[in-house]
This record gives C-alpha cells, sequence and structure tokens, in this order.
C-alpha cells in the first residue's frame, strides 16, 4: 500500500508533454505544473542548518540547474529531493517537498519507493564493482523486483543502454566488469543504471565533474536527449554547463549563518544575462565563488 | 641511521629465535622419525607411551575436528555481529555492542576452561543427549555416549573464543565498504538488506575470508581452555561427543611427566606437527584471499 502511493511510473498516471527538443531552447511551457515542489525546506546536519527556507519549484520536461559556490547546499537540497539526506544520522529535513502533489515525507511513504520515482547520479560515478556491466543495469530493477525473466531482462538491459547512449560501445562486453570501462562510460552507465527503474525525475549531482571534456559533452548530450522523457535536475559547479544545458537556474549561496539559501531562480537565459540579484550577477561574473 | 640499525637488529633477533626454535624442534624429532618413519608416526592410530608406541593421528583429528566445529559456530556468529554493527543498529548502541564483543578476547583462556568446564559442560549435556538420541541413530557421527568433555564442548568453548577476533576483523572490513557505493543501493530503491547482499558482503569477501582463517589459526593452537573441556582421550572418537585430545592440548597435558624412552621427543614432533598445520592453513588462506581479491577486484 505503501509504494501505491506513488506512481510507479509516471506514464500511466499523468501523461507528460513530449516537447521536440530543441538545444538550448526553453521547452517549459508557461504554466506547467510542477512536477516537484520544494516548499519552504530547511536541512540540517544534527543541530546544525545547511540550507534555509528554498521555495523552488521544478517543472516537467526540463532541465533546472543549481550553481552557487561550495557550501550553499546544492548536493543537499538534492539529496532532500529523494530522501537520501535522512541516511547520514543525524540528518533531517523540515518544511514540505511534493512529488506530483504527494507529500514524499508524509509518515506513510515508503522512502525506496521515493527513491525509486525519483533517480540519483552521482558525482563520482559509481557502479557496483562485483557486478557484469549488464547486471548492474537491471540491479535497480532486481532490487524492486521489476522485471523477471532472462528475456525480460536483456530486453531492458538494451533498452537502457541504448537510452543512455552506451550501448554500442559494450554491446559486445555486458558480462565484463562494470568497472573496466572509462570513467564517462561508467556515469552513462550509472545513468542507464537509474533510467531501469522508470523514474520520473532524475537528480544529477555534479555528474561530470570527474570526468575529461570528451565524456562531458557526452553526458551533457544525453542530458538533452533524456529531457525529452524525463525531468532532470542537475547540480553542478561549472557555469558554462548550466548554461549550455539547462532551461532553468536556481541559483544558492551561503548566508551568514553559514546555512545555504536560493538568492534566485529563473529561466536559464534571463538568469545569465539579466539577473535581478546582486549576488547573482557577481557570482556568474566571476567576482566571488 | 640509529634507528635503522635496531629495527635490523630487532628483526635479526626475531627471525633468529624463530629460526632457532623450528631449527631445534626439527632436529629433536630425528630419533622420533628415525624410529616410526614420519608416514606411520603421522598416521599412527595408538598413542601408548608406557609401551613406546607413538602415533600423532589422534591428535590431528582433534585438533581438526575441534576447529571445524569451532568455526561452524563462530563465522555465523561473528557474521551476524559484524552486520549488525555495521549495517543495523543504531551507533548508540552499536559502538557499546562492538566492545563489549571485543572485551570477551581479553577473557584468559584458562578462564575460558573452567567456565567450560564448570559451566558449558554440564549445560550441554542434556543437548548432547537429546542429539545423540534423536539425529544420532541416523548419523553415525552424533551417536551416544555422552560423557560431557568431547570434541563438541572443546569446539564451542574454541567458538566463543574465536567469535571476537572474526567479528571484530569482519566489521572493520564491512565498515570499509565505500559510502559511494551503499548510496548507490539506497538510491535505486535498495532496503539496506540489498546494501548488504549486493554491496557489503561481495565487496567484503576477501576480507571476511581473511578473518575467518585467522580465527581458524586461533582454533588449532587453543591450548589450555580446551585441556579442560575435551576429556583427554588419546584415540579418534566415534562421535563428536566422545572424549579426545588435540595436538596442542596433548602437549600441554603431558609434557610434564613425559619420562618415558621417546615421549618429550614425541611430543615435540608433535608440536612441529602442529607448525606445518599452521602453516598450511595460513597458506591456503593467502590463497584463496588472493583468489577471491582478483575475482572482486578484477578492473577496478
Amino acid at each position: 500500500m505503501i509504494i501505491e502511493d506513488l506512481p510507479p511510473s509516471p506514464a500511466p498516471v499523468v501523461p507528460p508533454p513530449r516537447p521536440v527538443a530543441i538545444a538550448a531552447a526553453p521547452v517549459v511551457a508557461p504554466g506547467a505544473a510542477p512536477v516537484v515542489r520544494i516548499g519552504a525546506v530547511s536541512a540540517y546536519y544534527g543541530p546544525r542548518r545547511v540550507i534555509r527556507d528554498v521555495d523552488l519549484d521544478i517543472p516537467p520536461n526540463s532541465i533546472t540547474a543549481i550553481i552557487g559556490p561550495s557550501g550553499s547546499g546544492k548536493s543537499t537540497l538534492l539529496r532532500c529531493i529523494d530522501r537520501m539526506h535522512e541516511i547520514i544520522p543525524g540528518a533531517h529535513v523540515e518544511g514540505s517537498i511534493t512529488y506530483r502533489g504527494i507529500d514524499i515525507y508524509d509518515p506513510g511513504v515508503d522512502p525506496a519507493a521515493v527513491r525509486r520515482t525519483i533517480g540519483m547520479v552521482f558525482q563520482q560515478p559509481n557502479p557496483f564493482p562485483t557486478m557484469s556491466i549488464a547486471t548492474n543495469v537491471i540491479a535497480a530493477a532486481r532490487f524492486n523486483g521489476l522485471v523477471k525473466g532472462r528475456s525480460a531482462e536483456d530486453a531492458l538491459v538494451e533498452h537502457c543502454l541504448r537510452q543512455a547512449a552506451l550501448w554500442d560501445e559494450v554491446k559486445d562486453k555486458l558480462h565484463h566488469s562494470g568497472s573496466s570501462l572509462s570513467g564517462g562510460q561508467q556515469q552513462r552507465l550509472c545513468i542507464a543504471r537509474a533510467l531501469a527503474m522508470e523514474p520520473d525525475v532524475l537528480l544529477m549531482d555534479e555528474p561530470c565533474s570527474a570526468l575529461d571534456p570528451v565524456a562531458t559533452q557526452q553526458v551533457e548530450e544525453l542530458m538533452l536527449r533524456l529531457r525529452e522523457r524525463y525531468t532532470i535536475v542537475i547540480v553542478t559547479h561549472n557555469m558554462q554547463q548550466a548554461s549550455r544545458v539547462s532551461d532553468r537556474t536556481a541559483f544558492f549561496t551561503m548566508g551568514t549563518d553559514r546555512a545555504g539559501y536560493l538568492v534566485e531562480v529563473d529561466d536559464t537565459v534571463k538568469v545569465f544575462t539579466n539577473p535581478r540579484e546582486q549576488l547573482t550577477e557577481d557570482y556568474i561574473s566571476g567576482r566571488f565563488g | 641511521m640509529v634507528f635503522r640499525v635496531i629495527a635490523a637488529a630487532g628483526t635479526v633477533v626475531a627471525l633468529a629465535t624463530v629460526g632457532l626454535m623450528v631449527y631445534d624442534s626439527v632436529i629433536t624429532t630425528a630419533p622420533v622419525i628415525s624410529t616410526f618413519g614420519i608416514w606411520d608416526f603421522v598416521t599412527g592410530l595408538r598413542w601408548a607411551p608406557s609401551f613406546t608406541i607413538y602415533g600423532a593421528l589422534p591428535f590431528i583429528f582433534g585438533t581438526l575436528l575441534t576447529s571445524v566445529i569451532a568455526l561452524l559456530i563462530a563465522v555465523p556468529v561473528a557474521l551476524g555481529i559484524a552486520l549488525l554493527v555495521t549495517e543495523y543498529l543504531p551507533p548508540r548502541i552499536a559502538g557499546p555492542v562492538a566492545v563489549t564483543v571485543d572485551l570477551l578476547a581479553a577473557i584468559p583462556s584458562v578462564v575460558w576452561g573452567l567456565w567450560g568446564l564448570l559451566v558449558l559442560v554440564p549445560f550441554l549435556r542434556p543437548i548432547e543427549h537429546a542429539i545423540a538420541a534423536s539425529a544420532g541413530s541416523v548419523v553415525p557421527f552424533l551417536g551416544p555416549p555422552t560423557p560431557g568433555p568431547s570434541y563438541f564442548a572443546a569446539g564451542v568453548i574454541v567458538a566463543f573464543m574465536i567469535i571476537p577476533i572474526v567479528a571484530a576483523v569482519t566489521r572493520e572490513v564491512f565498515a570499509a565498504t565505500p559510502r559511494l557505493q551503499r548510496e548507490a543501493v539506497l538510491a535505486l530503491g535498495g532496503t539496506s538488506w540489498d546494501v548488504v547482499r549486493r554491496v557489503v558482503l561481495p565487496i567484503g569477501r576477501a576480507g571476511f575470508l581473511a578473518a575467518i582463517v585467522l580465527g581458524l589459526g586461533r582454533a588449532i593452537g587453543e591450548t589450555i581452555a580446551v585441556t579442560l573441556v575435551i576429556g583427554n582421550a588419546p584415540r579418534i572418537g566415534s562421535s563428536i561427543f566422545s572424549p579426545g585430545f588435540t595436538l596442542a592440548s596433548v602437549i600441554a597435558n603431558e609434557f610434564n611427566e613425559a619420562t618415558e624412552p621417546l615421549h618429550a621427543e614425541s611430543l615435540i614432533t608433535l608440536g612441529v606437527v602442529l607448525l606445518v598445520i599452521a602453516v598450511l592453513i595460513n597458506g591456503a588462506g593467502l590463497l584463496i584471499r588472493r583468489r577471491v581479491t582478483q575475482v572482486a577486484g578484477r578492473g577496478s
């Protein structure tokens, strides 16, 4: 019953609009209901508040970039959205986060169900070292009993690796260890692994910071393609990356109380050309951060 | 420079001591081997000093059997403790539990032995009796009689004694599982059981095996506690509930009164046999560990 609280996959519930992807052009339909609504969220490690009173809406089928200096709570906010923040002992969240109208912090909601619907890709590529490439892809599907049978699994592996633009590179070595791949391939493998859960939202925590420029470009192109089917939130240190791939940009910084807060959020073009706040302008023009 | 000389001297002294011990022991075995032959001594079933008949097999058997019993009990328990402490208990409770288990290692061997003799053996007797009466009629090696002191009692005591070391090493291995791997499972909607099954156990396999080998090494050499509960019978028992003897415990038990011809020499030969078994086990452990590490770490 807990799992039923969240749609296992978005398609049957709310068919998301599928706009034609034109790279870097804003695709957010004005007035589209947000997929994730963050309301007055503060996050704590023990008594220490690390983010303060964040209000942020994530529109569907868009890429929202979260930028800001170190310590501004970007990753923490991301981890609040899939309830990963709370796995650290003593950490807790205040405020409300809803996913398509469901309060994901409701006591009746299973955190595992949230994490299945809202996938996450980490800063360091972290394929499971003791599993093959194929097993890595279907790992989540196996945890959650989503697929049964060899042929269904094989089909899922191919489907997800194709979506992650990795199939052609690994189709002949599906049974090699996932850690035999290059860093960029490993990161795309991790993306494929997240896609195998059929999530609705994909959170990416500085997914390219450990990658070289070529691999970075591949992952960015992949994100632009995935935007057609998924809602993506990416934390990045790299302002060029934010301006290249994102539709909306949220700028965070650290306050005098050492807690991160949201300075402003708007269409990426606006934030980078004509920000409302002086702090934003200082940061994007390289005057601090 | 001075430090290097001191360190080198220390190393030489340590190695020389070990070398001298091995050399001296092996030299002492010469009359035993020339009298009985290596093979006949090792496979000899009878140990009768008053007739100058010395065979090592009952003790080799006892050492291996008690060690296997100890491992069968200790390894699952230690694994459970390690998983509980690293994966399931909240840190506030996990710390004290870990320390308590570690403290078991500080109990002297002779205390374990006395506790075993006075508490554990009487406690186990009805259990042994029940097993012998039921399963014993089907499985030959579990049959009666059940006098109390036995291979089984010794195995249980040794299990208690090796649980702390196996649990401590396993705990460290599991705690070293990369956080990123644990989070990968959770972020994919996995449970804490998925974390254990897909990440902690596969990644920690080599270290866990090392912990088992460490425990086995201690089990085969355990002396005083075993002497007190194994019954000291120099023959191969027909059941795990029969009294027996191990290599280490027979040396401790008889060396003081070894006045018969070749008796002391035979006991020292048993010591050499024990040394060889220990070296073989540790060597095998190293090999297994290297293999497992290669498989687990391929390309990482």
